[in-house]
């Protein structure tokens, strides 16, 4: 039961990773860095959270997550690609911007700076069952939940876009050698613009699965989950397969940090830190090795 | 009058200040190889990216057929059956050969991509035209010459007709030059029309039914190859007429240093044993001793990659040694680092001047005194006017085009780019003189005025170590020829001793000199 209850709390917590890292490659592949992804998972949250208190429906608070990400990451295509400013710097603005707008809408219509009130999200089987009655069914029912399908879907649907489609061939080659792809008449801006709102659709999903899931948003929820992601994309060489990996790895170590926090053993602050000095130590130990598309953060006229 | 397959009339094409293409014309019969000549920066590969719609001209007019194309974009150009192989290839390395060739056209089978019919077509190309390439491969991993080949198939894939060509020898070696000359006759007997862009004027003859030559942005003639000459169309390219290094050395008039005996003259550079290491491999210099006097140039023949780099740069000081000893005037300057070597009349015209030689973004006055920059300082603090009126006197002294202190390096031309960096080195007081590849790319003017500054500089008393991987350059420059192979210095000779045949196979590794160690 102790395993089963820790692969399932691996699971749920594996599935904003998946979801961010998804979009991640997808982004960075076409060329633009994904700094971002932190910022389009809080608006996410956000949003889903605002659809669904209004509507009552979960699923609208999803359509509405989804739109409030590709909201954000249409801004970020515009500044970066239209535009052509410094990626990373368009990157940290983004995010800051993301938290200060949450918080403000926040304030304006829930009236408060701290969290929303409670809203619906995926509660299948506790609906069907009437509460969780034993250990495992409770377990199991929190997996119940569309978006944790979805998140599991997703590295992989990056993958079959990027490799068995031509909008994948022309990403990667956008995000390698946009020259040579204006040379064969590609719009790179196109491609890239596309990416993005892709990366945006699907970070706003891992952002809509922490507020259903949560029943609420609170301000700066995401906190940091967006940069692991990035560091999972980085750590997994922009390959769908290893990437995944690399989420799991990330997501098993703080089920462990939760785990470890439990039994008190250690100051909490430390075990706190695990998820992010694995992060530190993973990109130490790999970056070096790994070889980013070469076009990454590069404009292009 | 032919039917004109392609036609440029009157293109004018500006970068900012620069006029790249300021009047130039090009009129190519249909099912003609065409060669289209001129120095660097001419404004050849300009007016191509123009006909190919990579560039919108600023006046002028393009047709395909008498059909006007003006501005149009590579897409359209690729529809109307124009399509560009470029000198720096428009491939992506991390994709296959197939992936390569159909980006853009993909073929599918309901949304998917579908790379077996992109495999076939790549087959069916390969047969239909003879270059063989397999489709499978990473371009990655593809040498030079298979690389243009899917350079070539790409634009063959997507049904040109009208194929231009830049400079695509520059990078081939022999045998694959005369596969690619194969090649273009197959594609010309399919009544393809070809443009090939090249500075070689033996391939001109060699390939093509017309040429134009262009010079300084314009055309300034299209003829008949049949009726063309080398030496007129050499006179067209420059304006004048020219003195071709390979002339100097044909003619024998070699003239060499004043009459005094080596022996007779200070030495200036001395090196000993000198030994530079690299990781996991033997010593890229593997003891290399030489002596360079006063009023001589020293040659360094060799074939790329025998430690040339290396020699130079761990005597200009930005390689560390191993072991041995390099003397200037009588004194170890081993343990100097750069700017104490130039301090002390160390000079060094880097072999690559875009990495090493100029720092692109800064203009032509802050480039004529990099690395010198405390000199023109007082505690700490630019003297901009003392910059200002050395940039004028050396952008006067050696030419540099065009001669506005303020303008950026990058939008000079090759040979100006370098005439900036031979004006900083040679411009100045300096005992000793490392010159790695001084005239590499820059064109025919800039080299008879670089290896005219060389021989006025020996000719006064200062001494020239030069290292060029062009042995006509070696020939036409030196007073003593040296040959580096694997790192050693095999053989040693005067120049009245040294010729093509008796220096190959010193440089091929064939031969050895007496000593072995």
């Amino acid at each position: 039961m102790i395993v089963l209850a820790f692969l399932v709390q691996a699971l749920r917590i594996a599935v904003p990773y998946l979801f961010a890292a998804a979009g991640g490659v997808l982004c960075e592949r076409s060329g633009v860095i994904a700094l971002t992804l932190e910022g389009w998972m809080l608006t996410g949250a956000f949003s889903a959270t605002l659809g669904s208190y209004y509507s009552g429906s979960a699923w609208a608070g999803l359509v509405c997550g989804v739109a409030g990400g590709l909201l954000a990451a249409s801004l970020h295509a515009l500044a970066t690609v239209r535009y052509r400013a410094d990626q990373v710097v368009v990157g940290i603005a983004a995010n800051l911007l993301a938290v200060g707008a949450t918080r403000f809408f926040l304030r304006l219509a829930f009236d408060s700076s701290s969290n929303s009130p409670r809203v619906s999200g995926f509660d299948w089987f506790a609906a069907v069952s009437g509460g969780g009655t034993s250990d495992g069914a409770s377990l199991l029912s929190s997996l119940a939940n569309p978006l944790v399908l979805l998140g599991m879907l997703s590295l992989p649907f990056v993958s079959w876009l990027l490799n068995g489609t031509p909008f994948g061939l022309r990403v990667r080659a956008v995000g390698e050698r946009p020259d040579a792809a204006v040379s064969v008449g590609i719009h790179v801006g196109r491609v890239r613009w596309l990416a993005v709102l892709g990366a945006g659709a699907l970070a706003s999903l891992g952002g809509s699965y922490l507020a259903l899931e949560q029943h609420q948003f609170t301000d700066s929820m995401t906190a940091g989950r967006g940069f692991i992601a990035l560091a999972a994309v980085i750590f997994g060489n922009w390959e769908p397969r290893r990437v995944a990996v690399a989420c799991a790895l990330f997501a098993i170590a703080e089920t462990l940090q939760i785990q470890l926090q439990g039994l008190q053993l250690i100051p909490s602050q430390f075990v706190e830190m695990i998820p992010y000095l694995l992060t530190i130590i993973a990109l130490a130990g790999v970056v070096g090795r790994s070889v980013s598309p070469a076009a990454l953060g590069r404009q292009v006229d | 009058m032919t039917d004109s397959a392609l036609e440029a009339i009157h293109i004018v094409k500006r970068f900012g200040s620069v006029e790249a293409n300021r009047d130039a014309n090009l009129s190519v019969g249909a099912g003609e190889i065409h060669a289209v000549v001129g120095e660097n920066g001419a404004g050849k590969s300009t007016l191509m990216r123009v006909l190919a719609g990579l560039f919108v001209p600023d006046a002028g007019t393009v047709r395909v057929h008498g059909r006007n194309v003006t501005g149009w974009d590579t897409r359209r150009a690729i529809a109307a059956g124009v399509g560009m192989v470029h000198q720096h290839f428009m491939l992506v390395p991390t994709l296959t050969v197939a992936e390569n060739l159909v980006l853009g056209q993909e073929p599918t089978r309901g949304v998917r991509l579908d790379l077996a019919a992109a495999s076939e077509s790549v087959n069916s190309l390969c047969a239909r035209t003879g270059l063989r390439v397999d489709p499978s491969r990473r371009v990655d991993a593809l040498s030079v010459g298979e690389a243009q080949r899917v350079e070539i198939l790409k634009v063959l894939y997507r049904g040109a007709r009208i194929l231009i060509l830049d400079e695509p020898t520059a990078v081939l070696s022999p045998p694959e030059v005369r596969e690619l000359w194969t090649v273009l006759r197959t594609l010309k007997a399919r009544g393809d029309t070809v443009v090939v862009i090249t500075h070689k004027l033996d391939e001109v003859a060699e390939i093509s039914d017309a040429v134009t030559v262009m010079r300084a942005g314009e055309t300034v003639g299209c003829l008949r190859t049949q009726d063309a000459t080398p030496a007129a169309i050499a006179r067209m390219m420059v304006g004048r007429d020219v003195v071709l290094a390979g002339d100097l050395v044909r003619h024998g008039d070699h003239a060499p240093g004043a009459a005094v005996p080596d022996v007779a003259r200070r030495v200036a550079l001395e090196v000993t044993d000198l030994v530079v290491a690299r990781p996991r491999q033997r010593p890229a210099v593997d003891g290399v001793s030489l002596v360079v006097r006063e009023g001589e140039i020293v040659g360094i023949a060799g074939v790329e990659g025998n430690g040339q780099t290396e020699l130079i740069e761990a005597l200009a000081g930005l390689r560390p040694t191993e072991a041995g000893s390099v003397r200037l005037n009588g004194r170890e300057i081993v343990a100097f680092d750069v700017r104490a070597r130039a301090d002390v009349g160390i000079s060094h015209i880097p072999e690559d001047r875009q990495r090493r030689g100029l720092v692109l973004e800064y203009s032509i006055a802050d480039n004529l005194i990099l690395g010198l920059q405390h000199r023109f300082a007082h505690r700490g603090v630019m003297q901009r006017d003392r910059v200002r009126r050395n940039a004028d006197r050396q952008i006067e002294a050696f030419d540099i085009r065009p001669p506005r202190p303020d303008v950026p390096a990058r939008a000079l031309s090759g040979g100006n780019q370098q005439k900036i960096v031979v004006a900083r080195e040679m411009g100045r007081d300096f005992s000793v003189l490392l010159a790695a590849q001084p005239t590499r790319g820059v064109d025919v003017g800039a080299i008879e005025f670089i290896h005219a500054r060389l021989r006025a500089a020996r000719d006064g008393g200062r001494a020239i170590l030069l290292v060029s991987a062009d042995l006509v350059e070696v020939l036409a420059l030196a007073d003593r020829v040296a040959v580096m192979y694997e790192g050693r210095i095999v053989v040693t000779l005067p120049r009245a001793q040294a010729s093509a045949e008796v220096l190959g196979p010193y440089m091929t590794g064939a031969q050895r000199g007496a000593k072995l160690s």
